[in-house]
Formats: C-alpha cells, structure tokens, sequence
C-alpha cells in the first residue's frame, strides 16, 4: 500500500466556544445551540446530530437564551435585542431593542403567539409574533429586581419567572402577578448571596420547578403558592432545567458538571400516585453546564467546555445502533483548514481573525513510526484581523497560495498574497463585483484562474481572478429545488465542473464551459458532510452524516459501478457505528483507485480496486496486515484501510508530493485553556 | 357437581332453570367469565346459557367416554379448557380453546401395565401450556401445547408428544395413587409417593428439581396423605389425616449454582459440576458406552446380566462378596442411560442394608458405584454419613470429589469427623494417590526452602522491623515464615482437609454448623489453614502438580469462615493466642507488601499513561505506513 510523510500539526490554537443556551424542536427534531461568542448553531437530531447550519457570531454579542416558535429562532442577550435569524441563509435576519436593559432569558409560548422576555430592569416584555417580524405588545408587573428565567405554562396564559430570592407567577391576561414565592438562601455563609432562581419550568399539571444558586431543585404548586418538595442536588449552583416533552422526565444541569435526572413515577407499582424522583446521574462534562435539553431519546448538555454532550436514556431506546451511543461533539462539522496544495501553504480560519502558515520541511528519510529530522520549521506568514465585528463565517485560500479570501455575515474580502525573498505583503483588492457581497461558501478554481462564491438562494457565483482585477463571469442556478444556503463546494481538477451541496441535502453539479446546472444528484436522507470530484475519472465523491458513501459520475449522470455495489453489499458495521462525520475526500492522483477520508478519530484510505469488507472480517485490521508476509497480506487486505494514529483531527490533506497534513487540536490542550472548574478535587489526588 | 350448578343457579335469579345435558363442572379463572362443561365434553359459556338455558347441547365425546380430569387455564386474555377422558382403557386429552372456538384431541401414549395418568398438572408459560402428569409406576411426563391453536381442525388423533421429566423412586408397597404440581419451570411438589430414603411406608411431601433430578426439600407429614395436592399462589395446600397443611413455598431461581449450592472453586469447576440431566448426556458417555459393550460381548455368554430389581432382591440377602461382584457386573453390562436411574437404587438398598447390618459393608460396591458419576448427594443423602460412621476416609474422599451438592451441615459433620481422628489412625487409610503426593510435596517443600536457608522470593516482611513494640513480652525476633511452617497434621488428614476445603458451600448456611466445632478442633484446623496459608504465599504450591488443589481464595475464605465462627472462643483461648498472633503478624505483613504493590502499580500506570501521550510539541513530521 504505501509510507506517507505525515506532518503533524498541532498549532492551530482552536478554541471552541463555550456552550450557552439550546432550544430544542420537537417537530423538526432541531436542536438549536448558542454559544459564548454569540454563534449559533442547528443540528439535525436524527441525523446523526450533524451540524447542518452555522450562523456565526460578532463581537460583543452574548446571547443568553434561545427559542424556537414553530421554525422560527429567536435569541435574545445581554446587549438587549431580540434577534431573529434566517435559518435559510444561515445569517441574521433582524435585531431589535427591548428597551429593558439586557436580557436574561428569552421563551416563546407553545402556541407559537408570544414572546416573552425577562429583562435586567424587572420587566417581563411580551412580544406578539407576526408573518415576519415581532412587536412590542406589553409589560407584566415591573419587579424589583432582575428576571433571570422564564416559563410559560403549556396553555399560555400563565408565566412562571425566576428572579433574585423569588419566583413569581403571572397571570398573562392581567399582567399581574398571582403568586410570590420565596427562595431560600443556602445556610452559614452564603447567607448573605442572595439565592438565584436560575431556572425554572411550568408543567401542565401546574407544578412550577426551579434550579437555583443554592443547588436546590424545588418543586412548587401554582394554586397555592407553596413549596411541594426540594432535592438538594449539589453544593453550587444548579444552572439549568429542562423537562421531556411529555412531562415524565426532568434534567437538571449543575456548576459542577453533572446532569442529573428526576423522573415522573408512580412510588407503588400499578397506582397512579405519582411524585419527582431523582433517579440518574450523568457524569460528562468538566465544567459548568450552562444549558440542558431533553429530547426524545436523550439527553443534550452543554456548557463551559464546550462540548455538546448527547447522552441516550437508554430505556427509551429499542435497538443498538448508531442512536444509543454516547455522544460528544466536540468540533464544528465544517472545515476551518484550507490548504494551498501546490505552495505547502496553510489558512487557519479563528472567529476573528486568519493565520497562514508555511509547512516545514524534513531531510532524510526514516523507517515507518519514525520521526524525521525537520530542515525547516513551519513559518506563519501573516495574522489577518479582520474588519468589523462580524465573526468570519468561511475562508479559503487559492491552491497556488496566492490568494486569500474570507466572507463574514456582512463582507468578502480578497487579499492577494506576495512573496519575495522572506518579505511578505498582502494586498486587499478593491472593487469587487457586487455579487461578492457575502458567502456562504467559497472556493477556488483548481488553476487558481476563478473564484466560486455560493450565495443566497443555492446559487454559486462565478468571478475571475488575474494580477489585472476582478470579474464577475456569471452565476450558476440550480434549475429548481429548495433555497437553503450551500455549505460545501467542489470543483474539478480539469476546470469543468462544480459541485455544490446545500443543507437540504441536494447536490447541484454545473458545467463551467456552458455555465448551465448540468444535473443534480438524487437526494439522500442524509445530510453531505463533504465531497471531492476525482481528478481523473471526473466522479463526484460524497460522503453522507449517515456514514455512507456514493459515487456518481457527472459525465455519466449516474452512480458507478463501485457505488452501486458498496449500497448492495453494504457498509460494515463499524464504520456505519463511527460517530463523527467525514470531513474531507481526496485522491490521489498517483493511485486513481485511492480515496483518502478522515474523521475526528481517523484517516482512511479506502483502495476500490480491493474488495469490500463484509461484516464477518476484521475492519481494522492494520496491525494484522503489518504482521503478515506480502503474500498472505494479499488475501487479508479489504478496501478500508484505517490509521488511527492520530486523533482529534481537524483537517487531513494530501500533498502534492505525497506527504499528508494532519491537523490535530488534542482535548487536552484545549483542556488546558478552559478556565478552571468550579471544583478540581478528584478522588486520590 | 351438577348439584352444586343449580344451586348456583337458584342464589343467581332465583328460579332452577333445567338445561338440555348434564352439567359436569363450572370452572371458572380469576377475572373472566365462568365456563360451563358437560358430561359430553360441550362447554358454555356460563352467561350465554343462562341467557337460553334450553340450547341444544352437542355431544363430542362417544357414549363410554367419561371425562375423568379438567381444568381452565386463562393467560394473553385467552382462556383454554383441558380434560382428558377415558374410554375402554384408552385415555385422552381434549383442549378447548376459545375465538375461534376450535377444540383439539390428543391420545395419551400408553404403557403396558400403567395405561392411565393418574395426575394431572397444567401450566402456563410464555405462549405454551406445560401439562404435567403422573403415572402409577413414578413417571412424570410433560407435555407442551400450544396456547393458541396453529392447526385448523385436524381431524387424525395424534399421540401426545411428551417427554419424561422425571422418574420418581418406587417403595416396596404397590403405590394406589399419587399427586404431583408443578411449581415452576423446575420444580414439582410430589405426594403419595416415597421419599428416596426414607423407607417405603412415610408420608412426605417432596420437592423435585427437574432439572438435576434431585430431591429439593422434603417434609414429612403426620396422617396418612391422600395424594391430593394443590398450589395456589405461592402456597402449597396439603390434606393429611384430619388436617390440611398450608405450606408457603419459595422457588429460587434454578440456576447451577443454586441447585448445588455456591461453587466457589474456580479452575475445577467444570470437573465437579458433573449434573446427571437429561438433556445433555454428554458425548464422554456416548464412547463410555461404546467401550462397555465391547467388554460386554465377550463375557455375555457366561452369564446373563440381571435387571435391577433381581440385583435389589440379591443385595437384600446375599454375602459382601456376592454383592459387590454382581453390583460390579450390573454396572458394566447396563447401558449408561439405565445406569443413571439404576445406580441411585442401587446405592440406596446397600446403604438401607449397611446400616440394618452391621457386618454388611461393600466398599468395593459404593466406589464402584460412585465412579460411574450418576451418584450426587440428593440421590443417596446416608451414603457419606454412613461412610463416616465406618471411618471409611477413602469412600468419604471420593464422595467429595464427586458430589456437588452436599449439604453445609454435612460437609461440617464430616470435617469434625476427620478432625477428631487420630493422625496414627488415618494414616492407615488409603488415600487417592494424588492428592496424598500433594501433601508430601507441600511439606517437603518446605523443608528444600529451610535448608537453602534463603527465602525463595526474597520478601522480607517490614512488619517485623517496625513493630517491635508489638511484641514487648516476646524478646525473642521471630521470623513468621521460619516459625511453625511444619504440617500440624497428618499427610492423609492435610489431604482430607483439602477436599473440605475445595467443596461448594454458601457462607451464611456454613456458618452456624462450623459453630460445632470444638475448640482444639478449631485450632487445629486453623493451624492446618495457616500452615496452607504461608506455603502459597511462598508460592510452594505451583511447583506442585496436582490434579485438585484448594486454592488461595478458598483458604482465605475458609480462615476468614472459621474466625467468624469462632471469634469469642479465639479470643479467650490461652492456646489460640500464639496462633492467631502469628496469623495477624503475616496477614499484616502481606497487607503492607500489597499496599506497597499498589504504590508502584499507580507509578507504573502514570508512566504508561504519560508515555501514550508521546509529546512531540506543536510540529513533527512522522512516517507512517499504511497495508
């Protein structure tokens, strides 16, 4: 099969942000999340929990709490606006001013009618949502003090409301306040903090229950304003609630990191005396949880460490498969590494800013598992700031490492890059084409000559890039189909063709000679986590969040032979049960037969000249294949070759010169810079 | 039974309403609606015919057919009604099942001499009904039906399938009646027939496991039984002389090790947990077979193999010698599968005999006997008590090694027995071989590590060093490991011990019968446990090879038991003191080492942990090869 040179990158100082809020759809299984720098996110819960949408953040934009009413998302922050977003385009489609100082805590009634939120000034704020807007309806009984949290009773006309030391109740029609309930404050010194009603949820049945500061969970009853029962949870703070939609089960999420669940059961078998029971623990954050959100078979929690944690409750789970296993997502499903193959250049996309890197250089060769002595260190060339408070949403760089390009919610810019002797100069092109206001995605052509730019309504806009300026050539549509933003773009290596692929799953192939939609490949369930066009045969290869895998020849217009006979045979178990998406395809032009993939966990070589393996043989089976003779690995080898080396990958690309780049972001490191927990002690240390 | 109907009738509306045939029974399950069931084998629905008392009733049995048994069985909401009749010496069994009303007959296979049931049990579990049934000469059969009928209408009478789950022991007396229950998948509650050991003419209730065949419980009833028995909700119901008996049962789950008590032994397991089932004769039996056979041919023709009845006539008269050498022939002429029934029958008349008789003692015969592996405890519960009795070790030794399944306070009768027994006496015994080189080697061990003068692993135990204020009144440094490491029995007695020791037990019923034991018992025994203590924790043992070795868990629990038991008795005992003193010495020696085991393991783990993690700093450029 073959030795690689593998540089091994690990300064690329990513830092995910830390989870804030999620808002979870029922109808449309979406989970929404929101993070510290104001991005948020969407992801299909039954499809993997792939990362379909990403809105990306700005500067000084913390949001506090997410809503969905119907298909609609709506944040709000402590800047005080109510944003809603446009989940099509994947940007933001308003903001407006609550007037109520910074707000705490955003929720839409299940009527999808209302939104209320709780502001900095006491005030809850009701807003009456429209066709295409929201406005301002009215306040309910002004507070002392701040309104931290916020639940509307499933019929609507009550909102329960967490403050400082209190809970209130308010009736929706009247604005006025119907129950004042008191929280008490921890004991000894924390006597004296005032207790924060952190969380709260409204049942239907009338029973309000919140999370508060002093780590209680406390259950009230709304008719008569008193306190039910209280379980004391943990020492600090219980940061966040929330309650199965069928109101059996509820999650609580602590400072500490721990989820703990409550559970609607009957105390005797068969009777129908039914009370809140704590019954299970989940230990699998570090830090604190800022948000929980129990959908249909799991539990999703998120907070400081930043890693969305998706915890199956297995009762409710019929059968093993890819659904009831632990998952935890720790990096976007998007590319943040662009490489310039033939220049040894690397773009870093960070929320504000770019970095580009020259790889280093080794001399001598080794023996595979050896490290080679590196001639030249890697070198950043250039740190680009970008404009504006925007956060940059894509980025690329051109293969021959001349040009740069990024596209932020509001701008695109175009730097070209030059290199003379160790000096480094940037040029920032001026006068663009309109078309290239923002992108969605962007890319470049194979020879460098033109840019892909996908914009709204699932069109590419084409522009052609020389030392002389730049210019607009034409736009690429599809001839129908849906409007949803494009989040992955392909173009071959002859220059004929591009491909894109958008968050309905569908993917466009345009012909750039005639520059018409030549066909579209038909729809998978499954959402496109990424796709390369083989330089040579001129297939467009995709791989799917549902781990499976297609070829379709764009000259053919149809599958291939390989693709055709991988569906009918079928995929092996352990690669169907991998839970992180591909994130790159690419070949290798010295080996046609060759697909290199990679994941978060591992690079793959899949060879199709081999056969596939069924599920009876070994699927990893490198370390078997390494200690055969050249004869019998023959009769051993399967298509799948799987090197797990390295881990936590974010980017594997293949060189020209055959050497590969891997780029890792080891947990660890990012680990090391979260701030540190709220409790550190560890048993025996 | 038809009294008893328009009674019901008369309470119900007030008016007796005749119906057009004969009214056999009523039966009715809990929360569904009462069944009415004709002499001519209709059935009713009890509403439906109080609602037209004058329908037409069909026939379905034949004229002579007389339902002898019936019963209802309701589960999925389903119910089902069973009765099985006779006609002319020929017994079947009809199965009623409702929506669609389908009804279904079976023939009960026949048997020369014992051609009728003569009780009945029927269970539901999962989607089958097992129906169990008695026969006169102690067979238990079962039979599995479908819950809901699969076939339309058959017409053809089949043969019931069944299969023997049971054969029961017979007594002298000719049996008249009897009464089995099934009480779960694996356990049947049987009256009117005779307890294994107990002599014919006792009344007993008995607890079968199906599984292992073997007796679970028994009680032994004041009253002549009536061979009636019935088992409703937990409880067992039991008419005898003038009183009925309730009896509350509870049937453990049968699992192996329940059935034969906690086995703890882990590398023999599979040797000791020898189960005569009839399900998996295994395939050792199959060429065991084959060999007896051939064997068989060339002695066939000077003497016709007797049949175990003809055997127990002899056994019952004839000479020692006689016996053993006809047992000897019986059990290499019976097939093996004959010999499984045969040799607990076998067993049970030397035994009954050996103890009648005191001159009548067939050694020779049990271990036969007990070679051929068909032999447990539950099967002949006097043959180890009467082994001890007659100081017979060699037999008590087998006894161990073979069954599985004896009792606690047995196993500590026995270990008080060999305890109380002189060394000099013992030694005379023939032993297994075995397990007596084992003990030689034990000892000689010993000896080989105290002339080289060196301590084999090189473990010098810091307790010694450090805690010399332990010892204020002993000036004397001692070394534990030199001191008292000779055998403190006998070689014949260590290796009757070892097979105490490696027997299955379950700690809370050993408990209270190790209590029994005398005190110099106890300090013996424990001496014995230290002496085996000390020699594997100098690892003298695996240069041994035995076939059977108690193990160090087994030691350690056995020493942990006897505290236990004993704790008070230690305490005070003047004798004892030296003993447990050293033993506490040792065990805190070992404790120390293992803690200090546990320092480096956590060392070595960081290293292995921090050496995964090989740190090559922000960039390297690594060559690897893929296959």
């Amino acid at each position: 099969m073959g030795e690689f040179k593998v540089h091994r990158v690990r300064f690329f100082d990513y830092m995910p942000s830390g989870i804030r809020a999620l808002a979870f759809n029922q109808d449309t299984e979406r989970m929404a999340v929101a993070r510290m720098d104001g991005s948020v996110e969407v992801f299909h819960c039954s499809d993997r929990f792939f990362q379909e949408k990403i809105i990306p953040g700005r500067e000084q934009f913390g949001i506090e709490g997410l809503s969905w009413v119907g298909e609609r998302l709506f944040s709000a922050g402590l800047n005080g606006g109510i944003t809603e977003y446009d989940l099509t385009n994947q940007k933001v489609k308003y903001t407006i001013d609550a007037y109520g100082g910074p707000i705490w805590t955003i929720a839409g009634n299940q009527q999808g009618t209302h939104l209320a939120v709780g502001c900095e000034d006491g005030t809850v704020k009701l807003f009456e949502v429209n066709e295409d807007n929201i406005q301002f309806e009215r306040n309910l009984d002004r507070q002392k003090s701040r309104i931290v949290s916020l639940s509307w009773h499933p019929s609507g006309s009550k909102i329960a409301a967490g403050m400082m030391d209190m809970i209130q109740v308010f009736n929706v029609e009247t604005g006025h306040s119907m129950h004042r309930m008191l929280a008490d404050r921890g004991v000894g010194t924390s006597r004296s903090k005032e207790c924060v009603v952190w969380s709260v949820v409204y049942l239907s049945d009338g029973t309000i229950i919140t999370g508060d500061s002093v780590g209680m969970v406390k259950l009230w009853d709304d008719q008569t304003g008193t306190l039910i029962k209280s379980h004391n949870v943990t020492k600090c703070d219980v940061l966040a609630l929330s309650v199965s939609q069928n109101e059996d089960s509820l999650v609580a999420g602590t400072s500490e990191g721990i989820v703990v669940q409550f559970q609607f059961v009957s105390m005797v078998l068969g009777k129908d005396d039914k009370e809140w029971v704590r019954t299970r623990t989940f230990r699998n954050h570090t830090h604190d949880i800022r948000a929980v959100a129990e959908i249909t078979t799991a539990v999703v929690s998120g907070g400081m460490d930043a890693q969305l944690v998706v915890r199956p409750l297995l009762d409710k789970i019929e059968e093993r498969s890819a659904a009831s296993a632990l998952r935890k997502i720790h990096f976007p499903h998007r590319r943040l590494v662009a490489c310039a193959r033939k220049s040894g250049l690397m773009l870093f996309q960070y929320p504000g800013h770019l970095e580009l890197w020259r790889l280093g250089e080794s001399e001598g060769k080794g023996i595979p598992g050896s490290s080679l002595f590196v001639k030249r260190n890697p070198e950043k060339l250039l740190h680009l700031k970008v404009k504006g408070e925007d956060h940059i949403r894509c980025s690329a760089v051109s293969p021959c490492g001349e040009w740069i390009v990024y596209s932020t919610a509001s701008t695109l810019r175009l730097y070209r890059l030059h290199c003379d002797n160790n000096n480094i100069s940037i040029t920032k092109i001026s006068k663009l084409p309109k078309v290239l206001s923002s992108a969605n995605q962007l890319c470049f052509s194979s020879d460098s000559s033109h840019l892909f730019s996908a914009s709204a309504q699932s069109s590419v806009h084409l522009v052609s890039i020389s030392q002389s300026g730049c210019k607009f050539v034409g736009t690429l549509k599809p001839k129908s189909g849906s409007h949803q933003a494009i989040h992955l773009l392909a173009a071959s290596e002859d220059g004929k063709w591009v491909a894109s692929a958008n968050s309905d799953h569908e993917v466009h192939i345009y012909n750039l000679q005639t520059r018409k939609a030549h066909c579209t490949v038909p729809i998978y369930s499954s959402a496109v986590t990424a796709m390369g066009i083989h330089p040579a045969t001129n297939c467009l290869f995709m791989m799917h969040a549902d781990q499976q895998m297609f070829e379709y020849s764009i000259e053919q217009k149809q599958y291939t032979d390989w693709s055709r006979t991988v569906q009918r045979k079928g995929l092996h178990r352990l690669w169907v049960e991998r839970d992180t998406p591909c994130l790159n395809v690419m070949f290798n032009p010295q080996n046609p037969s060759h697909v290199i993939l990679h994941d978060m966990y591992m690079l793959c070589i899949i060879d199709q000249s081999l056969p596939l393996p069924d599920d009876k043989t070994q699927f990893y089976n490198q370390l078997t294949l390494k200690s055969l003779t050249e004869e019998q690995r023959k009769s051993h080898s399967h298509a799948f070759k799987v090197c797990k080396t390295f881990k936590d990958i974010l980017c594997v690309e293949l060189m020209p010169d055959q050497s590969l780049v891997v780029v890792e972001r080891p947990l660890e490191d990012i680990a090391t810079q979260l701030p540190a927990p709220i409790k550190q002690k560890k048993f025996a240390t | 039974m038809g009294v008893t109907f328009s009674v019901l009738l008369m309470e119900d509306s007030g008016v007796v309403m005749p119906v057009s045939a004969d009214v056999l029974r009523v039966l009715s399950a809990t929360d569904s609606e009462p069944v009415v069931l004709f002499c001519c084998g209709a059935v009713r629905f009890l509403d439906s015919l109080l609602a037209s008392p004058q329908q037409p009733i069909e026939d379905v049995l034949t004229e002579d057919e007389i339902i002898r048994w019936s019963t209802i069985i309701k589960a999925e909401h389903q119910l089902v009604i069973l009765f099985s009749t006779e006609q002319r010496g020929e017994h079947c069994l009809y199965v009623q099942r409702f929506n669609p009303n389908t009804l279904m007959k079976h023939r009960f296979e026949t048997e020369p001499g014992f051609s009728a049931p003569i009780n009945f049990s029927a269970t539901c579990r999962g989607s089958n009904i097992h129906l169990l049934y008695l026969y006169l000469n102690g067979s238990v059969y079962e039979s599995v039906l479908p819950f809901r009928s699969s076939s339309t209408g058959a017409e053809v009478v089949q043969a019931l399938s069944r299969s023997l789950c049971l054969s029961l022991p017979l007594g002298e007396e000719k049996l008249m009646s009897g009464a089995a229950v099934v009480l779960d998948e694996a356990h049947v509650a049987v009256v009117g027939f005779p307890h294994p050991s107990a002599g014919a003419c006792k009344d007993y209730l008995c607890i079968w496991n199906t599984h292992f065949q073997t007796l679970q419980a028994c009680k032994e009833m004041a009253g002549r039984i009536y061979s009636q028995l019935w088992c409703y909700s937990g409880k067992l119901y039991v008419p005898h002389g003038k009183m009925l008996s309730v009896i509350p049962f509870d049937c453990q789950k049968s699992s192996l090790a329940a059935a034969m008590g906690k086995q703890k032994q882990t590398s023999q397991s599979a040797e000791c947990s020898f189960v005569t089932s009839w399900t998996s004769q295994s395939c050792t039996d199959v060429t065991q077979t084959t060999e007896i056979k051939s064997r068989m041919s060339t002695r066939n023709n000077i003497k016709s193999a007797l049949t175990v009845d003809q055997l127990i006539q002899h056994i019952k008269t004839s000479a020692v010698e006689d016996v053993q050498a006809e047992v000897g022939e019986f059990i290499r002429r019976t097939p093996q599968a004959d010999l499984q029934l045969a040799a607990g029958r076998v067993a049970l008349e030397l035994v009954s005999r050996s103890q009648t008789d005191a001159n009548f003692y067939p050694q020779c015969a049990f271990l036969l006997l007990l070679e051929t592996r068909y032999l447990c405890y539950s099967v002949c519960p006097e043959l180890l008590s009467l082994a001890m009795v007659k100081k017979d070790f060699h037999l008590c030794q087998i006894a161990f090694q073979i069954f599985s399944d004896i009792p606690e306070a047995v196993t500590c009768a026995c270990l008080k027995t060999i305890l109380s027994t002189p060394d000099l006496e013992m030694e005379t015994v023939n032993l297994d071989t075995d397990s007596v080189i084992f003990m030689k080697e034990l000892t000689r061990a010993q000896s080989r590590s105290d002339e080289e003068g060196g301590q084999l692993n090189g473990f010098c135990p810091p307790a010694l060093e450090s805690d010399v204020s332990d010892t204020p009144s002993n000036k004397l440094q001692r070394d534990p490991l030199a001191l008292d490491t000779s055998c403190p029995v006998g070689l014949h007695k260590g290796a009757l011990l070892n097979e105490v020791l490696q027997t299955a037990y379950s700690d809370r019923s050993l408990l209270p019968h190790l209590k029994d034991l005398t005190v110099p018992q106890v300090i013996v025994f424990l001496q014995y446990l230290r002496f085996l203590y000390f020699k594997y924790s100098h690892d003298a043992h695996k240069q041994i090879r035995a076939l059977r070795t108690p193990s160090i868990s087994q030691i350690i629990d056995w020493v942990c038991l006897l505290l236990d038991a004993h704790f008070t008795v230690l305490a005070v005992a003047p004798e004892a003191k030296r003993l447990v003193f050293d033993l506490h010495k040792f065990v805190r020696s070992q404790v120390k080492l293992y803690a200090e085991l546990g320092k480096i393991e956590g060392s070595l783990q960081v290293l292995k942990n921090s050496k995964q993690s090989e740190d090559f700093g922000m960039y390297a450029i690594h060559v690897i090869e893929l296959f």
